[in-house]
This record gives C-alpha cells, sequence and structure tokens, in this order.
C-alpha cells in the first residue's frame, strides 16, 4: 500500500549545512541571539514562526528566510491541527456528519453546517422541499456567523498589531450574535443546528425581537471599529500597501472571498449562484480596487453591515412565518423529534418522548431507525458551494446509497487561501508577515480538518 | 485504457445492468447482507448487491452542457474519443470522466478557450473505490467558470498498481497544496509537482489514511460496565 518513495518533505530544513547553528527563542532573550548573530557575522537567517505562536491564528507553523528585516522566502507548514474529520465522517450516519463538519472551521460553524446539508439535499433531490422558514433560518445563521468570523477576523488582526481594544470591540459585538444563535440552536458555536431537510428546532417564542434588538449593538461596534480603525495613522501605515495581491494573483491561486473582491472581481456565491433564497433578499458585495490589507478591512467590516440588512430581512421573513414548518415534510427523512430545554439540558421534547414511549410502537419503531440507522441517500455525487465568510466553501459529497456518506470533502476557503502566504510576504518586513496572516484570515481548524 | 474497460464491464456484469438503463462507469461498493452486520439470521445474509454511479448520458445533455462538450470535443480533434470517456449528466451536474494522458490537455482548454473559461480549480477529492477493480483511485476536479457561471466536474480514475496522474499545477496553479493534500490522503501521484510533500499528515507517516482499507482507530471505552467499540468496529448499518 505504502509506495517506497523519497519524498521530498514539506519541513524539511532550509539549509543543508548541518553545522548552522540553530537558537531556541523563548521571548525576552532576543538581545543574545541578536548578539550572537552578529558576533558569527550571519547575515541570513531562517526564522521558525509558530506552530505555537499567537499571532498565527491557532497552529500554523511559518519557516521564514530572512535577511536583515526583509524576508526573501516564506514556507507554509499545516497539518497541526489535522483532526480525521473528513474520515470520521465515513463512519458516521449523514445526520450525525454535521455535528463533525460544524467543527472544522470552528469560527464559522454554520456555514459548514450549511454546506454540507445542501449538498445532501441536491443528493436526495429534495432542494426544493425544505420548507421556506428553514431557509430563512438557515440565512439568519448563516450571516450572524460571517459576522462573527469577519469579527475575529478584524479583532484578532488589530490584536496581533498591538491593539487590543480592537480586539475587545470586536468580541463584544460577536457576543451579540452569539446571544441570538444561543437563544435559537442552544449554542455559542458548534451548534449541529442546520439538518439535512430544514433545521434542527424552530426560532422560540421571542425570537424575531431578540434579532431586532442585536441588530443596533453589532452596528455600534461596527461603528466603533471604524472609527477607531479606518482614520488611524499607525494602521493606515501598518496596513496600506502592505500583503498586495493583484487580480491576476487571485486568479492563478484560486482566491476567492474578501481577498478576491479587494481585487476588484465581485465574486460572491450568494449572487452568481443563489441557494437558500439568497436571490429574494436585497444586499450588495462591497469591492475595492486596491488589493491590500487595509482595503480588506474595510471590505469585511462593510460586509458585515450587508450581512444585517439581510438579517433585518429574515427577521421580518420570521415574523411574518410564525408556525410554519421547518423541516421537510418526508418522514423518511426529516429528523423525528423537536428539541426542547429540559431540568438536565437541552433534549428530545417531553411530547415526543410521551408520543412515542406511551402512544405509538410504529413512531417508536420509526424513532429508532432514523436515529440508529439513519436515512438512504442515493448513490452518486454532488458538489455544493456556498459563499463562506472566509470565501468559496465547497463540499463533495459521495453516497454508495447507504445511510453513511462514502466520502465527503470540504474544500475550505483557509487552506486554499493560506497557499498566497509565500507572494504576500516575500520582499516584503518581517513584521508585515503578521498582518499577512491576518489578512488570509484562514482558521486552522477548516485548514487542517 | 483497455484493460480498465474491461473491467468495468466485469463490475457491470456482476451488477446484471437493467435493460435500457445508463451505461455503467464507476462501482463504488459490492453490499453483502441486508443489515450491514455479519452473521445475522434472518437468512439475507448471503445477499450481494453492487452499488454503481450513475451511468453515462447520452445526447442531449441538456442546459448548456451539450455546447461545454462540442467545444473541448472540437479543440481535441481526433484525440476527444480516448480523451473523454463518458460523460455524466446527473443531479444538474456534469461530470467528464478523463484519461489521464490527456487531463492536461483538457484543463488547459478548459482554462484558455473563451467559450470555455473555467478560471479556477476548485481542489481536487480524492475517492476509493476498492470493489472498482483496476479504477480504485479517483481524482475529482471541480471546475469553477467565473465568466460563464458554470460548474463542471473532471474525474480521472487510475488503478492501485498505477497510482499516477499528471499533476495540473502548471494550469491551475492553485491546486498546488490541493494535490499534495490527495497524495497524502490517498497515494494518488502527481507526476510533475513541484513539490509533492505530504501536506496534512507527517513527513515520515506510513500509510495514506483516507484510504478504505486504511482503519479509522480509536479505543473500545467503558462506559456504566458495558464496552462501547471504537467507531469503526461498531454494528454498521450502511
Amino acid at each position: 500500500m505504502t509506495q517506497e518513495r523519497t519524498a521530498p518533505h514539506a519541513t524539511g530544513a532550509f539549509v543543508e549545512d548541518p553545522d548552522a547553528p540553530e537558537y531556541s527563542a523563548y521571548g525576552g532573550d532576543w538581545s543574545e541571539i541578536a548578539d550572537e548573530a552578529a558576533r558569527l557575522a550571519q547575515q541570513r537567517i531562517v526564522v521558525n514562526m509558530g506552530p505555537q505562536h499567537p499571532s498565527t491564528h491557532g497552529v500554523l507553523r511559518v519557516m521564514l528566510e530572512i535577511e536583515g528585516e526583509v524576508v526573501t522566502e516564506t514556507r507554509a507548514g499545516i497539518g497541526y491541527l489535522h483532526t480525521g474529520i473528513e474520515k470520521n465522517m465515513e463512519y458516521r450516519t449523514w445526520t450525525q456528519g454535521v455535528t463533525f463538519c460544524t467543527r472544522m472551521d470552528y469560527v464559522a460553524s454554520m456555514s459548514q453546517e450549511l454546506v454540507y446539508c445542501l449538498g445532501i439535499e441536491k443528493l436526495l433531490g429534495i432542494t426544493d422541499d425544505v420548507p421556506e422558514r428553514a431557509s430563512v433560518l438557515r440565512v439568519l445563521m448563516a450571516e450572524l456567523t460571517r459576522i462573527g468570523s469577519h469579527l475575529v477576523a478584524i479583532g484578532t488582526g488589530g490584536n496581533e498589531m498591538g491593539a487590543t481594544t480592537v480586539m475587545t470591540t470586536a468580541f463584544i459585538g460577536r457576543e451579540d450574535t452569539f446571544r441570538v444563535i444561543e437563544m435559537i440552536t442552544g449554542l455559542r458555536t458548534n451548534n449541529a443546528y442546520i439538518r439535512p431537510g430544514g433545521v434542527a428546532i424552530d426560532a422560540p417564542e421571542g425570537a424575531v425581537e431578540a434579532i431586532r434588538a442585536m441588530i443596533p449593538l453589532v452596528r455600534q461596534r461596527l461603528d466603533e471599529l471604524a472609527d477607531l480603525q479606518l482614520a488611524n495613522p499607525i494602521f493606515k501605515g501598518r496596513l496600506q500597501g502592505v500583503a498586495n495581491l493583484d487580480l491576476a494573483g487571485c486568479m492563478a491561486l484560486g482566491i476567492t472571498g474578501p481577498i478576491l473582491r479587494s481585487a476588484g472581481l465581485p465574486y460572491d456565491v450568494r449572487k452568481s449562484d443563489p441557494y437558500c433564497g439568497y436571490e429574494t433578499y436585497d444586499f450588495q458585495v462591497p469591492t475595492s480596487t486596491e488589493a491590500d490589507a487595509y482595503s480588506r478591512v474595510v471590505l469585511r467590516l462593510e460586509e458585515c453591515y450587508e450581512s444585517l440588512k439581510i438579517i433585518e430581512q429574515c427577521a421580518d421573513r420570521l415574523e411574518a412565518s410564525v408556525g410554519q414548518p421547518v423541516m421537510v415534510a418526508d418522514k423518511k427523512i426529516a429528523w423525528p423529534a423537536q428539541l426542547t430545554v429540559g431540568a438536565d439540558g437541552q433534549g428530545n421534547s417531553l411530547d415526543h418522548i410521551r408520543h412515542i414511549m406511551g402512544e405509538s410502537m410504529e413512531s417508536l419503531i420509526h424513532h429508532f431507525k432514523l436515529v440508529t440507522e439513519g436515512f438512504k441517500v442515493p448513490a452518486g455525487q454532488v458538489y455544493q458551494a456556498i459563499e463562506g465568510p472566509k470565501g468559496l466553501l465547497g463540499v463533495h459529497l459521495v453516497s454508495d446509497g447507504g445511510t453513511k456518506p462514502w466520502r465527503a470533502h470540504f474544500r475550505d476557503p483557509g487552506f486554499n487561501n493560506l497557499q498566497a502566504l509565500s507572494i504576500l510576504t516575500e520582499g516584503g518586513q518581517v513584521a508585515d508577515v503578521v498582518v499577512a496572516i491576518a489578512t488570509i484570515d484562514m482558521v486552522l481548524g477548516g485548514v487542517d480538518r | 485504457m483497455s484493460e480498465s474497460q474491461d473491467l468495468t464491464g466485469t463490475g457491470a456484469a456482476q451488477g446484471g445492468p437493467q435493460p435500457g438503463e445508463r451505461e455503467t462507469i464507476t462501482l463504488i461498493n459490492v453490499r453483502e447482507g441486508m443489515f450491514g452486520a455479519r452473521g445475522d439470521t434472518s437468512g439475507y445474509d448471503l445477499l450481494v448487491k453492487p452499488v454503481q454511479m450513475p451511468g453515462a448520458s447520452e445526447r442531449p445533455y441538456g442546459e448548456w452542457f451539450d455546447g461545454v462538450v462540442d467545444v473541448l470535443e472540437e479543440l481535441l480533434g481526433e484525440r476527444a474519443e480516448a480523451a473523454i470517456e463518458h460523460v455524466v449528466v446527473d443531479r444538474g451536474e456534469l461530470t467528464l470522466h478523463i484519461a489521464r494522458e490527456h487531463l492536461l490537455e483538457v484543463c488547459s482548454y478548459l482554462r484558455d478557450d473563451q467559450d470555455l473559461r473555467f478560471e479556477m480549480c476548485l481542489g481536487v477529492s480524492g475517492v476509493h473505490y476498492p470493489a472498482d477493480a483496476g479504477r480504485e483511485l479517483h481524482a475529482v476536479y471541480p471546475m469553477q467558470s467565473i465568466t460563464h457561471n458554470r460548474r463542471l466536474r473532471l474525474e480521472v480514475a487510475v488503478g492501485d498498481a498505477d497510482p499516477h496522474i499528471p499533476s495540473i499545477v502548471s494550469v491551475y496553479p492553485m491546486n498546488n497544496w490541493h494535490e499534495r493534500e490527495t497524495w497524502d490522503f490517498f497515494g494518488i501521484v502527481f507526476d510533475g509537482h513541484p513539490s509533492l510533500a505530504r501536506i496534512e499528515m507527517p513527513d515520515d507517516w506510513v500509510g495514506h489514511p483516507q484510504r478504505k482499507d486504511y482503519p479509522l482507530g480509536g479505543i473500545p471505552v467503558e462506559y456504566k460496565g458495558a464496552e462501547i467499540p471504537s467507531p469503526d468496529n461498531r454494528r454498521q448499518y450502511r
């Protein structure tokens, strides 16, 4: 099974010289290392940044070859957070898979649930049967997630440059979106809320009011972030003209999302290939032609405002569709029980338990079959793409006609976009590497899966 | 490719293709028994049922599919027959099965021709079909045209014994890491890749974890006196 190859090493040394001096930096000892390097008169230094470095958004290893302050070569080493999610999904039912894929890019959980469930529905051929209220709830969740993800991108990006207030402000705004998400789904992240055929549970009473109350709070945080950053001379000095990638570079590297739009191409899957009824919502796709890190921060902020517009429309539609179903009518696919919150936490609704345990043997059998065995999906393969916060998020699903995926492969936009790190950083300053990583806005959980 | 054609035929013969059905291409799996668990007493234990991918489609393919296949055939000229093995339209999606010798040429046409203009390759997804003799490893390339707002899929099948596919990084540089990932997880060797190193697993890892014969791993867990087997050893309802 294993091929005997002299495989090239991804993490191999830059330098062939075995006698090259090595230093481990733990912080605070920089002057000693610099003195030693000066003593040896070495100009060319290879720096390993990460995999445990606060500015690498998790566990990314960046290998930098520097001459003075200038980066001459950059390599990214990934895989430190590989958890075999795709492999694991092959051993669980289609429905259980939702709980796995939601944990990939944990900052944009719901986007992955959405693309996965849309893929399953395409395989099943029930795309048009998903109730409208379920689609509205999905759009609501996708947009709340988009705001959360962009706020993390902006906030951690600011923090890495030393602006802690930017981070705290962004995280307060994100927490406001989480309150609504928690009220509806029961959880802040890793929700497993979007399920094949609909969503796990209808929005509770008061949800529309909570959404409407959240919008001005988040808008205020966005305003604050804009006021704090966009005219700030230090911020502009650090970001303007840094990490440039023009349209040709974006197309060659398959970049999507805010980075592509910052280069001037208004490509957004929500507009070009609408799903969940996005064509019926009124929103704009902001673009820029600056193609630098600064313009991407501006774009992310503008996208958050557009998402708030969509969320407003979702609130209106939720108000108008109270009482409508949130799961397909087909009992062979729809999860049999609604969830409820009991004294011991979230679980099946007591009415449902009473029904299957006390009233209907057939319902009990049906519940048991669907929950343990799952539903069968006709053999075939599909590709589904949505606009995730970080770019085009795709899923390739293969079914062998059984109750489990034969193969589930996700195209995480961060995985693809991280390939641009070299071109974004080489020739620039070491300090700009941090800006470049922040502007790519990948999450290593999604990159490594 | 004649060998793989034969083997595909064998797969189809096992399945007993119903008259009027589409020509089968990929044997996904052979199911045994009715319930997934071996040794049940129902009498259905001896059931053997091959599962096929949706087979080749006949013209007209519908939507914009005919036009794209026409353009591609015209560009390939006399090589079209050998290059495009099958055309499958399923669930509103177009799949072109491409012979690996012609993959690079097909890709450059897809990218460069103004009527095709698939600017982006959205990666390569490996799929392992151990039952599909001679064509065990499939590489699936989703292609995205932003100009025409279209998406199609290229599929290249190779045998386990000779898992070589030309790298398309020279045409689609964005596929660099994606090909490394598919090499890492499936052991498909992308010839001509600038540096086909493992990407997710450690450099010295043995084996290719996403293959079907590679165990998921895990240990049994004791819970209140009962032992719960690891996920891949549990009773499977397939």
